[in-house]
């Protein structure tokens, strides 16, 4: 099932670079659909035992699987969403079309890949993939803005991910003073070893390995190209690179958070996340109450979930660890869906200047409301599936030592509320403009927030219990074993 | 031999080990990788400083051969070979091109401080990061871990490189110089790393620098020149 879950987006990527764009959309779409279907048949195995494949180079245990879910979960809803946005000629051309659908099939490989491969190095050349090829699709649209916003990003990312390079070289050295100077660096053998890594070149590889992958996920003081790329990018690509690529690099930071707890203790790992996560999430906070860009408020309202998420790794008590991995989840749908909002909004007023957009929600029928709706579960209400999980990071810090922090962030998070919800009142919950003409851009946009929403409300209200156990089974192989 | 460096005989008790010539070789090699990078922050012509970058990858390709012969690593004279095939052969070829179509060379360097401020600031860094690691008090069974501390120089250097020099082909240099550092440090850590694992990172940096090549293309298709200073519109 794992080679499926590698070929299914590799072959659409293939078929869509030859299509014309009809065909590469449906080709899309049911790629999407059939990876997503493969990662929700890995929940139930993946709750007992680690699935493995090509000798051992991929491997699927519970918190392969999590990430996995969450990123074929957004690649399904973006591919419908995609044909709603694009319409039947994106961009003017048949070129276009063939490099805009084979990236993004790429794009979704790469961060599949990224979640199933077995060991260090390999994760991050699939995470260094992803750079490479979403880079290509921020500059896409061949304006001014993408422009910028591309060559930003792929420097930035690739800095970052070359000080991750370095760690994965000094977690191989901490790994070979057990295994022996050649060894498979799969992540069994280091986990099994971890214990008995010498404790600087550890923590070396660590703090390395949380700046590197930090650079991709967003994380305050490296997070400069994110609203750049997020804003500029196609909407699609901008849904992808929120709320699957940044937890991908996250999933990558927990990979040698693994290692990191077992060889020193859970204390060093928790504080580096700490302090990352309240710089995430001042930023962010004050950051969302000054945009007038809708994408950009969106953007920063991703460093503020990459915040909640590294805070949430830093408490002591399982139910936040739990509360963190189902953050993964939410955030992915979440954050989608209001992507997906926003480029109907972009797509109806042709601007993503919130003070030239009004009535939003009279004129968008069925994307509107479901935009404020999707703005209200980003701003953790219930009864959507953040409201659930960071009100778990907070019961879990509030019975940390260090309960000031989540007070500190349950006060942050309020803040980035009202930032929030100001662009709901502003521009979609307005008075009516004169001349406002009614109707959605295409049926598709609404079917696939529709999807979004009724995935954080299940998240939200009914856990369904394979997914929990998947959950709890992934937050304990994050656990301390010391 | 311990660490690279050879143990001297009982006359010499007391006084500092003297290295053997494999241990001043790498290390004169190493050195060289660091002063190339130099030569790149303050080049003011941008084909010297690819060439530089070039000449910078040859001695990392000669470094790796060096570790290959002295530890009997038959999976390094491939990575040697692929890495020279790329880095000095394929990489300046692409950035020359991009140079020749363009046209633009620059003509004077262009940097967000001085030449001597940017050598100075590159000089403390590279002392720092020197230092730094080589206070890990790291062994290695490849090469003299002072390399290391040379590798961990390269690699801020060539952070410099990227944060003070103002245009696409320096910061893209910059990028690449940053590779080279790592497989210096990886050639001291982590000399045994699986050829497929190399390979793949090679691979890697390969797809990288087409995307650098077609991103600096498109950034000079808008603004008809390399510079970066007119990328500042994307703010707040």
């Amino acid at each position: 099932m794992l080679i499926a879950v590698l070929a299914v987006p590799l072959v659409a990527a293939l078929v869509s670079w030859r299509s014309r764009t009809r065909l590469a959309q449906a080709v899309t779409v049911a790629s999407g659909t059939a990876t997503c279907g493969l990662a929700l048949a890995l929940v139930g195995a993946a709750g007992s035992h680690v699935a493995r494949a090509l000798h051992g180079w991929l491997r699927a245990d519970a918190l392969s699987v999590v990430f996995l879910v969450a990123t074929a979960f957004l690649y399904a809803v973006t591919a419908v969403f995609t044909v709603g946005y694009m319409g039947p000629d994106p961009g003017g051309s048949l070129r276009y079309s063939r490099r805009f659908y084979a990236g993004l099939n790429l794009f979704a490989w790469a961060m599949v890949t990224a979640t199933i491969v077995n060991g260090l190095p390999l994760l991050w050349v699939a995470i260094e993939v992803t750079t490479v090829v979403s880079a290509l699709l921020v500059a896409i649209d061949d304006t001014d803005g993408a422009s910028e916003a591309a060559w930003k990003y792929v420097l930035i990312a690739s800095m970052g991910l070359g000080i991750a390079l370095l760690a994965t070289v000094v977690m191989y050295y901490a790994g070979s003073s057990q295994l022996g100077p050649a060894y498979q660096p799969f992540y069994e053998p280091l986990l099994g070893a971890a214990r008995h890594f010498p404790p600087q070149v550890t923590r070396l590889a660590y703090v390395l390995a949380v700046l590197g992958f930090g650079t991709k996920m967003g994380l305050v003081p490296v997070h400069t190209w994110l609203p750049d790329a997020h804003s500029e990018a196609p909407t699609p690509v901008s849904a992808l690179l929120s709320g699957s690529l940044l937890g991908v690099s996250f999933y990558a930071i927990l990979r040698y958070y693994q290692l990191a707890t077992r060889a020193l203790g859970p204390a060093f790992p928790r504080d580096v996340l700490l302090a990352f996560g309240v710089a995430s999430l001042v930023l962010a906070a004050l950051y969302l109450a000054s945009q007038r860009d809708l994408k950009r408020l969106l953007a920063y309202s991703s460093i503020e979930h990459m915040g909640i998420l590294a805070i949430g790794m830093s408490f002591a008590a399982p139910i936040a660890t739990f509360g963190v991995l189902l953050h993964v989840l939410a955030h992915a749908a979440a954050k989608a869906t209001a992507f997906f909002g926003a480029g109907s909004v972009v797509r109806k007023f042709h601007t993503k200047d919130m003070d030239q957009v009004r009535g939003g929600v009279g004129s968008l029928p069925w994307s509107g409301p479901l935009l404020v709706l999707a703005v209200l579960a980003l701003s953790a209400m219930p009864p959507f599936g953040i409201f659930r999980s960071e009100f778990m990071i907070v019961a879990g810090g509030l019975s940390d030592p260090r309960d000031a922090v989540a007070a500190a962030l349950v006060v942050l998070v309020t803040l980035a509320f009202l930032g929030l919800t100001w662009f709901a009142s502003q521009t979609m919950l307005s008075p009516d403009p004169e001349g406002l003409v009614t109707g959605e851009v295409s049926a598709w946009i609404p079917a696939a927030m529709l999807a979004g929403l009724g995935a954080l409300v299940v998240l939200g209200v009914h856990l369904p219990g394979q997914l929990a156990h998947l959950l709890t089974r992934a937050a304990g192989e994050l656990g301390t074993v010391r | 031999m311990v660490g690279g460096v050879a143990v001297v005989g009982p006359l010499m008790a007391g006084a500092p080990p003297v290295p053997s010539t494999f241990a001043g070789a790498a290390e004169a090699v190493a050195v060289a990788v660091l002063l190339t990078e130099f030569a790149m922050l303050r080049s003011a012509l941008l084909r010297p400083q690819v060439r530089l970058y070039a000449l910078q990858s040859l001695a990392v390709s000669t470094l790796a051969v060096v570790v290959a012969v002295s530890r009997h690593l038959g999976d390094l004279y491939v990575l040697a070979g692929v890495s020279f095939a790329l880095k000095v052969v394929v990489i300046p070829v692409v950035v020359t091109r991009l140079l020749r179509e363009t046209g633009d060379e620059l003509g004077t360097l262009r940097g967000r401080i001085g030449v001597a401020t940017m050598v100075l600031v590159a000089l403390a860094a590279s002392g720092f990061g020197f230092f730094a690691f080589d206070s890990l008090h790291i062994t290695s069974r490849s090469l003299p871990t002072s390399a290391l501390g040379v590798a961990g120089a390269t690699i801020l250097v060539a952070f410099l490189l990227v944060i003070l020099r103002t245009d696409v082909v320096s910061q893209a240099v910059g990028f690449f110089a940053l590779e080279n550092g790592i497989s210096v440090a990886s050639l001291v850590l982590a000399a045994s790393l699986p050829i497929i694992v190399e390979v793949a990172f090679l691979f890697d940096l390969l797809v990288a620098v087409v995307v650098f090549g077609l991103l600096a293309r498109v950034h000079h298709g808008r603004t008809r020149t390399l510079a970066t200073d007119v990328l500042g519109r994307l703010r707040g």
